[in-house]
């Protein structure tokens, strides 16, 4: 049975370097004696840690609980101690540091009761309340938290598509898998099936991993699972979401529109993996496969626990060569410089590469675009990526946004034929954070405006009841005033309290001092001079208070 | 020639009457300049300007009253959009008047002594708290605005700069050295 495969426009077709990393089998990586586990491992909210310093975890004991609704939760890959929750480097482009939680582990690898989900048995709703704490995201690179792609009751979905194109260069994780473990992959697909009641399972691989279709194939048989394996030309980027989607369906996803609006569902290969280990044997996600490669001794690809410092992973592919220049995360066209080598493995990171001057010689100095045309040809989008960098160059943001620069998918073909080596890529980057930032601020200022009117308001409304309240008061004062005016009890208190009053004066004036009878004169003019100096000095105090 | 004033006569009569009932029957609410000015604005409302809020100044603004260089919190960007608005040159800020990274007030609770002080102050209503208890900032709300600094009677309030962050970091323009390591090494 063979299936047509359409054409995608643009890409490109560059060196493969596929075979240094796979031939080995893969490795599953030995204890690490130290993990640090970030909260932000993909996109959305990052996770809250639930561990503090000094606690005992277990190997799958979530630490980080997820918050929001786009979330993921975060598991312990070993068991050990809580060394810190800290700030520590991650892999990230900014090279800034994030929260992660340190375990030092104890070499016990005791696990939590792994308890695996009966998903046969279960509605698909269900299966997702279960599957909302395994931690499961994306492996393909947006590391989208898996879950939510499985809420039931959206679009009905047709088409379930399992990304096994692997099309950047240097990496080899997803070939390995599929080779090696194609039965569970498999096993992950079913699942997803199940969860979004797909109709069809189409499995897309590049014909330069005639291995790993082979194995799919296979599979798929001894599985007796309706899952067709579509091989499609290598040529970069058939991998990114949107253009497998094309080759395998003929179907283009509208500009601004996710594959699941036209009921097109698509997860990595490494993602059904996962969701085999989540389901069927109750393991939340702690560990993927890297590839490491490039300027090491030993390239290959490793089975690691999330938390692996990437030092430790080039370690164990030999470590580097001599003249190493550096490392990227991702593969060339994609991926980043990596900032720090004690920064972790996360759940996005599918390879690792060691630079030299030789596989991945400098950079020429860029020179001025001299619009040949040669970025519009390979661009997979079909965007004008000359107009939307001299847009993004300027600052002129807004003439991007109209060339459709979030269609962009910053695939790096623009960058890799220009002639001028301009960093292209670079320029899209910047203008889309500068455009999100933006819209941030104006959602931010909206907001502040909304509650400042509705600040001024509330105050106009309290000082118009307090007004009221008082007004009230005092029509109420002067009602009971008028009423108790002849008031034969109110008079004769009045009367009592002014007696009272009359009493305490006499009583006063009537009080003299004992001891200022029968005084000799002497003493008499001693009291005088005495009497008179204290009522200057008073008045003198009162003066200087009135001053003051 | 009688015919021709009372025509041309006529003629501007009837026209000065559509006009007329044109401007009672499309009058616009509240000036559109104004809106649009403010709309501009960051909506701090930390009355930087001299003006009791962002709205006030934007009708000071269209009424051709205020400067457009005193609005901090807006910084460069600020006065140039206003002034690309307003049809003017843009200005360097006026002296004394500084634009400040983005903060937010913090509160330390060991020291407040639940006064609501700071509430009242507060335009946008981002403190909670209430007599005697203690008070606290939603950082998310929280303008920058300061005003909540000076009422508080044991100084319990301090701005802190927001930093960058992972999730609030942004790609940097792209820098293309002009001599590559790479020739000159």
């Amino acid at each position: 049975m063979s299936r047509k495969i359409r054409a995608i426009p643009g890409g490109l077709h560059p060196p493969e370097h596929k075979n240094e990393s796979n031939g080995r089998p893969i490795v599953v990586a030995p204890l690490a004696e130290r993990y640090i586990v970030p909260m932000r491992q993909h996109i959305g909210e990052p996770a809250q840690p639930v561990v503090k310093t000094g606690d005992r975890v277990l190997k799958g004991q979530m630490i980080g609980a997820p918050e929001g609704r786009i979330s993921a939760a975060v598991h312990a890959p070993t068991s050990g101690r809580v060394a810190a929750v800290e700030q520590r480097p991650i892999v990230h482009p900014s090279g800034l540091t994030d929260l992660c939680v340190v375990i030092e582990t104890d070499g016990q690898d005791e696990a939590v009761a792994m308890q695996p989900i009966a998903w046969r048995d279960l509605e698909p709703g269900e299966l997702y309340t279960r599957l909302t704490q395994s931690g499961l995201a994306g492996q393909g690179g947006a590391v989208f938290p898996s879950h939510i792609k499985l809420i039931p009751g959206g679009n009905p979905i047709q088409y379930l598509i399992l990304n096994g194109a692997e099309c950047e260069p240097w990496i080899t994780c997803d070939d390995r898998l599929m080779r090696e473990r194609a039965e569970d992959i498999l096993h992950g697909a079913a699942i997803m099936q199940h969860a979004i009641g797909a109709r069809h399972i189409l499995i897309g691989t590049e014909d330069n991993k005639p291995e790993a279709a082979e194995a799919m194939r296979a599979a798929a048989k001894a599985l007796d699972l309706d899952a067709k394996v579509v091989v499609v030309p290598t040529r970069y980027p058939s991998g990114g979401a949107k253009q497998l989607t094309q080759l395998l369906t003929g179907v283009e996803t509208p500009s601004g529109k996710l594959a699941t609006d036209i009921g097109i569902q698509v997860f990595n290969v490494g993602t059904a993996y996962s969701m085999y280990r989540a389901v069927e044997l109750g393991e939340p996600m702690i560990s993927r496969i890297v590839t490491v490669t490039g300027h090491v001794s030993q390239p290959g690809n490793f089975e690691v626990r999330i938390g692996t410092p990437i030092q430790t992973l080039l370690d164990l592919a030999g470590g580097e060569l001599d003249h190493c220049t550096g490392h990227l995360v991702g593969g060339p066209m994609m991926g980043f410089e990596l900032g720090d080598a004690t920064a972790p493995v996360v759940k996005s990171v599918n390879c690792i590469i060691a630079k030299s001057e030789a596989l991945f010689p400098h950079h020429p100095p860029a020179m001025p675009c001299i619009r040949c045309g040669q970025c519009a040809l390979a661009c997979p989008a079909q965007l004008q990526p000359f107009d939307l960098y001299w847009h993004a160059k300027s600052k002129n943001f807004d003439r991007a946004e109209a060339y459709h620069l979030f269609d962009c998918i910053e695939c790096g073909c623009c960058s890799y034929v220009c002639p001028s080596h301009i960093p292209l890529v670079d320029f899209y980057r910047f203008a889309k954070s500068e455009i999100n930032a933006r819209n941030r601020d104006k959602r931010n200022a909206e907001l502040a405006r909304e509650r400042h009117e509705y600040h001024e308001l509330r105050l106009e409304r309290e000082k118009k009841e307090k007004a009221e309240r008082l007004g009230k008061k005092a029509a109420e004062r002067l009602d009971k005033g008028a009423v108790t005016e002849d008031d034969p009890e109110a008079a004769r208190k009045k009367a009592l309290l002014e007696a009272a009053i009359a009493k305490a004066k006499q009583a006063k004036e009537a009080a003299q001092p004992k001891n200022v009878e029968n005084l000799t004169p002497e003493q008499q003019r001693q009291v005088e001079e005495i009497e008179a100096r204290r009522k200057r000095e008073s008045a003198a105090q009162q003066n200087s208070e009135q001053q003051a | 020639m009688i015919s021709a004033i009372l025509v041309m006569a006529g003629i501007g009569l009837a026209l000065g009457l559509i006009l007329g009932i044109a401007e009672i029957r499309f009058k616009v609410a509240g000036n559109p300049m104004a809106e649009k000015l403010n709309d501009i604005l960051p909506q701090t409302q930390c009355g930087q300007c001299g003006y009791a809020g962002c709205k006030p100044y934007a009708e000071a603004l269209a009424k051709g009253e205020a400067d457009i260089n005193r609005c901090p919190p807006g910084g460069e960007p600020g006065i140039h959009k206003l002034a690309d608005l307003l049809g003017v040159e843009p200005k360097p800020f006026g002296e004394g008047v500084v634009a400040k990274p983005k903060s937010v007030a913090i509160i330390d609770e060991s020291t407040c002594i639940g006064c609501t002080l700071c509430i009242q102050a507060c335009p946008v209503d981002a403190i909670i708290g209430a007599s005697k208890q203690l008070h606290t900032i939603v950082a998310d709300l929280c303008t920058g605005c300061e005003l909540c600094i000076s009422p508080c009677p044991v100084d319990c309030i301090h701005m802190e700069v927001i930093h960058e962050t992972v999730s609030n970091w942004k790609w940097r323009y792209p820098v293309i050295p002009i001599h590559s390591e790479g020739i000159t090494a």
